[in-house]
């Protein structure tokens, strides 16, 4: 394929969905009455078009990627968009090879979500809306991963922060809903104050070295440069990701926002946005080289991160919510994968968690619309016969999840805890013990869920039992197609040491140079990937005894399983840190005084003077002849004075 | 006799004048108390006349003169229309305000 065709064509990407999103809009708004939507099949074809060009447009993009040079990108300048002062910033879409790959999984994925909601979101009436959001979600995500500079990158930032609001808060009729996609928003405004002021920092530095741009492929070029402020600039977009992708302090809109219908939990809090930040820190690995100490954080923030929210995620009762914090701690995975400096594996793991993650929401959601919106994995159980090809396809990406070879989750895993051991002497294995910590609660946790929804007694409404059946293929074939992913997309990176050619991390080369040698001799290797499967089975094993040897009585959680239901109580321990101090001050400080007593004083008090002044100079006005006189003889000695006074 | 007395007692029949136009309620003592200060200038311009001899100042006097004459019959018709009005010879009375 022609390299400047392709590229002269990159704008399709996003443009796509966008467009598919604003004539579902606009058919929406035009409707005569609220409910009188364009008929669904109209909105379906319309809805999935979109994605699906993309799609196509991405494989194109990619062909084109794999037939050229290794290190070159596609670049495609769509306007002038900023001109101010010296400064210029052009509407840029660039796709190199991470991109590249990036645009595959996350239009693959989207469009069989997209497929998946026409099944799913039915029978709910407001789902033009729905799509209409959806389309453009996605095309904000792809101009997050096509920008050519942070200045591009961080509109689709925003954009897809309004979109997760947007589709969290879809059912805002329920006031706990609205109030999720609030949360999310603001916690992702939070991480948005640092890397907006990331960018700042970045600019100011390279434009006192006569380099005015933020184009990427300019900040990778002078990276030198930035080298003084790497930590700050690299610590302060790292603030960003961390609202972004849900790490610690920032990650709890994620559990809430499981409010949303289970597709938009699919493919934003799974696949796409919430590996925005993972993606940034990669895109930027220039400037993460610099700064080691960054890196340090990134990964102990990555670890700390997937420890807690796999301890939380034992506890949960709702089916989402597991899956939820589940991805929480995977997200912190990644994070530690490019905080090493193994961009590669850490952008791996993005790669196959975005299979297994969306297919296991996807299957919950399944469950979920063939319980009639039951979401408490106590009320579930031996659905596995009455929904087996959500089962199968659930077991499937669980499998993956935990780690167990040859799927997906074991090769990005282990390249992650792999690379962590390698890195930074003690610290490093501070990292993989903890990991393998993490991965063992992940796969307790994990088999967990799957054996109280799918095996064990059926513990399901009496009423509901025989009418649970399994769902439309509208929604099931998504899953299969997903399920395979997530079981042959691991063979993408098959390391060396087993035999494979790592493809994946080769893809990536020309972007993230060669890997550091990590010089671990192959036993080393082999010790670890054994130590990983262990650790998952021992998981696997553990939850099995608990939840199937023995018949599972669904009891009250006591004593520290309510803390864990609650989320160690970290959203009250904000409550009371923060947000009531804030609150408070608002309250006593802004309004008590800035707004009732100085802003209105003023105003109020302007209006009294008038008032008094009218008071006073209306004596003036008594009607009788004598006042009148009076005055005149005033007048009239001021005026003698005035003109003889001086004379003397 | 010092041009000054004179002028003493002109300002004092001014000021009892002016005063008297102030102060007074009925009608007709405003109208006399005017006079009074056309009058007190009177003086003063007959006393500077006398003093630097000019003539200017008698004929002025006179013009006063004749003038206060009709315009104390002009005030007089006021104080007919006036008493129309507000059937009352007290300017107090005069007035359309509500208290």
């Amino acid at each position: 394929m022609q390299a400047t065709m392709i590229e002269s064509l990159l704008w399709i990407i996003p443009v796509a969905p966008l467009a598919g999103a604003l004539i579902i809009g606009t058919l929406c708004a035009l409707s005569p009455k609220r409910g009188a939507f364009p008929a669904r099949p109209v909105v379906y074809v319309l809805a999935c078009v979109g994605p699906i060009v993309s799609f196509v447009a991405s494989c194109g993009v990619f062909l084109a990627l794999r037939s050229s040079a290794e290190g070159v990108a596609l670049h495609q300048t769509l306007f002038p968009w900023i001109n101010a002062g010296g400064v210029h910033i052009a509407f840029g879409l660039e796709a190199d090879r991470l991109v590249g790959m990036m645009l595959m999984f996350i239009t693959f994925v989207g469009s069989l979500i997209h497929i998946y909601s026409c099944g799913y979101m039915g029978h709910d009436k407001g789902y033009a809306r729905f799509f209409s959001y959806l389309n453009l979600f996605l095309a904000s995500m792809l101009v997050l991963v096509m920008g050519s500079n942070l200045v591009v990158m961080f509109l689709g930032w925003e954009g897809v922060g309004l979109c997760s609001y947007l589709l969290i808060g879809f059912w805002f009729e329920d006031e706990s809903k609205a109030i999720a996609g609030k949360k999310a928003f603001i916690t992702n405004r939070i991480g948005d104050f640092g890397f907006v002021l990331g960018i700042f920092l970045i600019f100011k530095t390279l434009a006192a070295h006569g380099v005015v741009s933020l184009e990427f492929s300019d900040l990778a070029r002078n990276a030198e440069l930035l080298a003084p402020i790497a930590t700050v600039a690299g610590l302060l977009l790292f603030l960003g990701a961390a609202g972004k992708s849900a790490q610690i302090p920032l990650y709890v809109w994620l559990p809430d926002a499981m409010a949303g219908p289970t597709p938009v939990s699919a493919l934003i809090h799974a696949a796409t946005m919430v590996t925005a930040g993972v993606f940034m820190v990669a895109r930027m690995h220039f400037l993460y080289e610099l700064a080691p100490l960054a890196g340090q954080v990134i990964a102990g923030v990555g670890i700390a991160t997937a420890l807690l929210a796999a301890i939380i995620g034992i506890g949960q009762n709702d089916i989402k919510k597991v899956l939820a914090y589940s991805t929480v701690s995977q997200l912190g995975y990644m994070f530690v994968g490019v905080g090493v400096g193994a961009y590669a594996s850490g952008m791996f793991h993005v790669f196959t968690h975005a299979f297994f993650k969306a297919c296991l929401f996807l299957c919950a959601g399944s469950v979920i619309h063939a319980l009639h919106e039951e979401q408490d994995i106590r009320n579930m159980g031996g659905l596995l016969k009455k929904l087996p090809v959500t089962g199968w396809t659930f077991i499937v990406a669980w499998l993956a999840i935990c780690g167990i070879p040859p799927f997906a989750g074991f090769f990005s895993k282990d390249a992650i805890l792999a690379s962590a051991f390698g890195a930074w002497g003690m610290y490093g294995k501070v990292l993989w013990v903890a990991g393998l910590c993490g991965a063992g609660l992940t796969a307790f946790y994990m088999s967990r869920l799957a054996f109280l929804t799918f095996f064990g007694a059926n513990r399901t409404q009496e009423h509901m039992r025989a009418k649970i059946h399994e769902s439309p293929i509208s929604m099931t074939l998504p899953l299969v197609v997903l399920a395979t992913g997530s079981a042959l997309v691991g063979l993408l990176g098959i390391p060396h040491v087993l035999g494979g050619s790592d493809l994946f991390a080769r893809w990536l080369e020309p972007v993230f140079g060669e890997p550091h040698g990590e010089g671990e001799p192959a036993v080393v290797e082999y010790a670890l990937m054994a130590a990983s499967v262990a650790v998952a089975l021992v998981g696997m094993s553990i939850a099995y005894v608990k939840y199937i040897r023995k018949p599972y009585v669904s009891a009250e959680p006591k004593g520290f399983g309510v803390a864990l239901l609650n989320a160690l109580y970290v959203d009250e321990l904000y409550r009371r840190i923060l947000l009531g101090p804030i609150a408070a001050g608002s309250r006593v400080v802004l309004h008590g005084i800035v707004d009732v007593k100085i802003i209105d004083g003023t105003v109020n008090g302007l209006a009294t003077l008038a008032r008094q002044a009218g008071r006073a100079i209306r004596l003036l006005q008594t009607g009788s002849v004598r006042t009148g006189l009076y005055w005149i003889g005033a007048g009239l000695s001021v005026l003698l004075l005035v003109i003889y006074g001086g004379s003397r | 006799m010092p041009t000054t007395s004179y002028l003493y007692l002109a300002v004092a029949v001014f000021a009892l004048g002016l005063f008297g136009v102030l102060v007074r309620r009925n009608v007709f003592f405003v109208l006399m108390s005017i006079e009074l200060m056309l009058n007190a200038a009177n003086l003063v311009f007959v006393v500077f006349a006398k003093s630097h001899n000019d003539l200017n100042g008698h004929v002025l006097a006179f013009f006063v003169m004749a003038i206060a004459a009709s315009e104390a019959c002009v005030g007089l018709a006021i104080v007919i229309l006036f008493f129309k009005k507000w059937a009352s010879t007290d300017i107090s009375d005069a007035v359309e305000m509500k208290q």
